[in-house]
């Protein structure tokens, strides 16, 4: 089914480009306690992207695996959110991007569980016990951050009022999702966006920061219409594929 | 024809490549296991979605099945039911205490953000008085943690539910 396959590439692109970009901090991390959570975090993602562009490939039925779609595609056959793209930045604007996706994904995943779809269900019961321990993580982090050192708050409040324009996006529907919803299969996005908003202005209370006044909001990625950040980040991701085709280690 | 009792048995000799004390039966990771006059079929589940030991271990169990005179065998992949620290048996967790490695406590600790730790014992000296360093350790199924009292640093396989 068209609609499946389209479905469960746009939520596999999720995990996978936020799992490379998380896994860009190994090495890098502010701390050995933090490198290890992040990049920890990006194998949880990583492991969630095998499986669902595994099954994407399955409804597409085309004979393109997980590998295949992960590292044989152009930029804009990706459709992960803009969000999710985003360069790291610092430790708070990582952190910030992470704990916005984290709200957003456990409240989905516990739908996703109730899903027609006996696949979805079961990798959406997997991942949520996962995504659990990486919302509990991105929220602590945030708390700490916001109600910090002035600096600590600026930078973190600085990462929230350049990523807010993204959050729209995480609630985008289009014909896919509707007939989907429709079938049963994925969930409707408004129960989620009301749980998503009560996590985030909690946690921002707490936190001592303001959601910004600015509604200008940015989307294009579920269609593929991407920012420039994309590009590059592929290119690195790809350059074994591409240069050596077929190669295994 | 090999039994399907003879075959977890098999399973017993096949060890957990990250936690080499375990066996793979210990750890709850193999589901059922299918013998029929042609095929030997074990199903196996991933603790963690990323756990890069899932390949290892599906290759381990073809060398040891085919070692034991089995010639044709196959194993598959499944997701449901998740696999959760409950799949872990008591013996398992015996040899993880024994191995240094604290075995999972209770609860998830997940839902109160900043809540005290769950008190895990430490596996050298066995006092509660112990903290956590991060919920992220050297693996995806385990947490650091570090002995207030004998000062050593220590693995909890953390609970997943």
């Amino acid at each position: 089914m068209t609609a499946l396959f389209e479905y469960t590439l746009r939520i596999g692109d999720d995990s996978l480009i936020l799992g490379q970009r998380l896994s860009e901090w190994c090495g890098h991390g502010p701390i050995l306690e933090e490198d290890i959570a992040l990049t920890n975090i990006a194998l949880d993602l990583i492991g969630q992207a095998t499986t669902l562009l595994n099954y994407a490939g399955e409804c597409e039925g085309k004979g393109r695996d997980g590998d295949a779609l992960a590292f044989l595609r152009f930029d804009r056959e990706y459709k992960n959110l803009l969000l999710l793209e985003q360069p790291n930045g610092d430790f708070g604007s990582t952190i910030m991007r992470q704990f916005l996706f984290d709200a957003f994904r456990k409240p989905y995943f516990e739908a996703l569980q109730k899903s027609t779809d006996s696949t979805l269900a079961a990798i959406a019961e997997k991942s949520l016990k996962e995504t659990r321990y990486h919302l509990k993580h991105s929220s602590e982090w945030v708390i700490r951050l916001g109600d910090g050192t002035e600096e600590s708050h600026n930078r973190v409040q600085e990462a929230l009022d350049d990523l807010w324009r993204y959050t729209d996006e995480l609630f985008f529907e289009d014909e896919i999702d509707q007939e989907l919803i429709q079938l049963g299969i994925a969930p409707a996005m408004d129960t989620i966006r009301t749980i998503w908003y009560q996590t985030v202005t909690g946690i921002f209370e707490e936190a001592t920061l303001k959601i910004p006044t600015n509604n200008w909001k940015y989307a294009g990625g579920r269609k593929g219409m991407h920012s420039e950040h994309l590009g590059y980040m592929l290119a690195e991701m790809q350059y074994m594929q591409r240069s050596y085709p077929n190669m295994e280690w | 024809m090999v039994t399907t009792a003879q075959v977890w048995s098999y399973l017993e000799e096949v060890s957990d490549p990250e936690i080499p004390v375990l066996t793979i039966v210990d750890l709850g990771v193999v589901r059922d296991v299918q013998v029929t006059s042609s095929n030997c079929h074990v199903v196996i589940t991933p603790t963690y979605s990323g756990c890069p030991a899932m390949k290892m271990i599906e290759e381990q169990i073809i060398e040891k099945l085919t070692e034991k005179g089995i010639d044709s065998c196959s194993v598959e992949l499944v997701l449901a039911p998740a696999w959760t620290t409950d799949w872990l048996t008591e013996s398992g967790k015996e040899k993880l205490r024994t191995y240094g490695i604290a075995p999972p406590e209770h609860e998830p600790d997940k839902s109160v953000l900043f809540a005290e730790p769950i008190k895990v014992p430490c596996p050298r000296c066995a006092t509660k008085n112990t903290r956590m360093i991060s919920q992220f350790g050297s693996t995806a199924c385990k947490a650091q943690y570090q002995c207030n009292e004998c000062l050593e640093p220590f693995d909890y396989f953390k609970c997943l539910k």
